[in-house]
């Protein structure tokens, strides 16, 4: 049961004998994506041809490499666009939130607070569809009335972005907010004793004090907005994100160009994930 | 507190209420515009399309055909009902897998090794969805690498196809999901005083009695919010049963996206929606009022 009580051998090994069992089942599928980006075949499956660096540098099809696969590219950068907007809008918002819930009383707060956690429970593709029928009603209600068309509401990374934004909110809400909750607001009062206002204040001694969650809320929308698929699916034009064209490939048969591309993706992911439970963890450690 | 402290928050206050119904009103300017105009209106006009029949170009009348043929129809309905069945049996699979490894990480391990292995059961959802479905299409494909070792080590002749089974989707609805669980369970099993677990053995009590009588039932509201966003998570799955459960084994958000994105039909699309976004509040509410917590406790 636990390490203090006395127990049988075989029932400690076999406990450990699980527990690498599951810990196998969790990394496979990430080893034998990042083991086949080097296998010198055209598909990526068995068998196993030998090492080659072709599908990150290949230059021709059908042995074309990420480096100088345009579509892929562009995509890439589709997401880091959606991303950065996405990253920027939720962290903005997200700090608003936090204050506003732990330093402001108001009427209907609980609702309101209710309101900006729905959307944890709502299914990406039902966030999606919303979004898309919404966004349509308004172009099409402004093309009927003004005889505008809104190309920026049809479709597209704008509405992507949109898509992304509103569920991306309540992760940076909730990391900010339990950041502000352990803040001493006796700095801040000290701060306006010594004559600063309140926005001074807020400025030199909060936010400095927010910035490792809002560092770590960042990172975690800009995963989240470039990892994305269910609410993107639905909002995407013409312009495909990196996921989008990843799964598209994935549905036609792909080269392990697609895992020499997964495989970045999980290195630069597993460093920005690395890197934002090591901004947050700072003197004052917390554990949430 | 003392004197001085109450005089300073005193004039604080006095100078901070003529301003603070405005700067609360700016400050939840962005709150408010962003549920309103990305969620609330958009789950209304939902609503709205899905209680909708298109009568001719962009001409509606009210009607409840939408969800009239979700009741005529076997094929909506069985998909639905499918769903809600795997989504529940995935649910107590992973509780099933997902507990004795909380447990360890909890209560076996100590210090560094325990916080490793905590990392380690984060990094596959730090891995993008995509990513690791294609990584058990390469594990599990008749190309795939189960497949070659089979044949290799002699147990089988030929290649053998693993995708698009159930069990597959199953494999892949877990481990997709695995990491919801595990970490409500370790943070829960983290309270539980270790002093209990042994002064329940220095009364008698056995591995099965302790487990029963201390562990689980201090343990019942991680259980409680695992179980509910993992199952909320594998009811909106796409990704997983498009691509690891082949033909036979449709899942509603299938049925969703091929109304809306295939078929253009966006009233039966938005009904169908609707339907899944029902099913998976009653759950979830069903699930905190038995376990009795609150929506914001499943989130800490």
């Amino acid at each position: 049961m636990i390490p203090s009580l006395p127990q049988s051998k075989f029932s400690t090994r076999l406990y450990a004998a699980y527990i690498t069992l599951f810990f196998l089942y969790l990394g496979a599928p990430l080893i034998v994506v990042g083991v086949f980006a080097f296998n010198d075949s055209l598909f990526p499956s068995m068998p196993w041809n030998g090492v080659t660096l072709d599908w990150f540098i290949g230059t021709e099809a059908p042995r074309l490499g990420v480096f100088n696969d345009s579509q892929l590219l562009e995509s890439i950068g589709f997401s880091a666009f959606v991303a950065v907007c996405v990253t920027t809008l939720a962290v903005f918002v997200g700090t608003c939130n936090a204050f506003l819930f732990e330093r402001h009383s108001f009427p209907g707060k609980n609702i309101l607070y209710m309101f900006a956690l729905m959307p944890l429970v709502i299914p990406g593709v039902i966030l999606g569809i919303s979004i898309l029928i919404f966004t349509n009603s308004i172009a099409n209600g402004v093309e009927d009335s003004l005889g505008w068309d809104l190309e920026i509401l049809r479709p597209g990374l704008f509405i992507v972005i949109m898509g992304q934004f509103a569920f991306v909110t309540t992760i940076t809400t909730l990391v900010i907010s339990a950041r502000l909750r352990k803040f001493d607001n006796s700095l801040e009062e000290a701060a306006l004793n010594l004559g600063a206002t309140k926005w001074e204040a807020v400025q030199t001694i909060t936010l400095p004090f927010l910035k490792p969650a809002m560092i770590g809320a960042g990172i975690i929308s800009f995963l989240m907005s470039f990892e994305n698929f269910n609410t993107t699916l639905m909002l995407v034009g013409s312009d495909s994100p990196l996921t989008i064209t990843m799964f598209d490939r994935l549905k036609q048969g792909s080269t392990p160009a697609l895992n020499a591309v997964s495989l970045m993706l999980m290195i630069v992911s597993g460093a920005l994930a690395l890197f934002a439970v090591f901004v947050q963890r700072d003197k004052n450690n917390n554990e949430d | 507190m003392s004197s001085a402290e109450i005089a300073v928050s005193g004039t604080e206050q006095r100078s901070v209420i003529p301003t603070l119904k405005l700067g609360t009103f700016l400050l939840m300017l962005p709150l408010l515009l962003w549920l309103l105009l990305l969620i609330i209106l958009p789950h209304v006009d939902l609503l709205i399309v899905s209680l909708r029949e298109v009568l001719g170009y962009r001409e509606y009348a009210f009607s409840l055909q939408n969800y009239a043929e979700f009741f005529t129809e076997p094929l909506y309905w069985n998909t639905f009902v499918r769903t809600a069945v795997m989504s529940i049996l995935a649910t107590i699979i992973t509780l099933i897998v997902g507990f004795p490894v909380s447990y360890y990480i909890a209560k076996v391990m100590k210090g560094r090794k325990r916080n490793l292995l905590f990392i380690m059961c984060l990094i596959p959802f730090w891995v993008s969805e995509l990513v690791r479905t294609f990584g058990w299409m390469i594990l599990l494909r008749e190309s795939g690498v189960l497949s070659s070792f089979i044949q290799w080590i002699g147990l089988v002749d030929g290649p053998v196809e693993f995708l698009y089974t159930d069990a597959t989707l199953m494999v892949g609805l877990v481990y997709t999901s695995i990491l919801f669980m595990v970490v409500p369970l370790v943070s829960v099993l983290d309270t539980l005083d270790d002093s209990l677990i042994e002064a329940a053995y220095d009364l008698g009590g056995n591995t099965v009695s302790i487990l029963r009588e201390i562990v689980i039932p201090h343990a019942m509201p991680g259980i409680a919010s695992g179980c509910i966003v993992v199952f909320m998570l594998t009811l909106g799955n796409y990704l997983t049963p498009t691509l690891l459960g082949g033909k036979d084994s449709l899942w509603f958000t299938e049925q969703i996206y091929n109304q809306f994105i295939t078929r253009f039909n966006w009233e039966s699309g938005s009904a169908f929606g609707f339907l899944l976004l029902f099913l998976s509040s009653a759950i979830v509410f069903v699930g905190l009022k038995l376990s009795r917590q609150t929506l914001a406790d499943t989130v800490k």
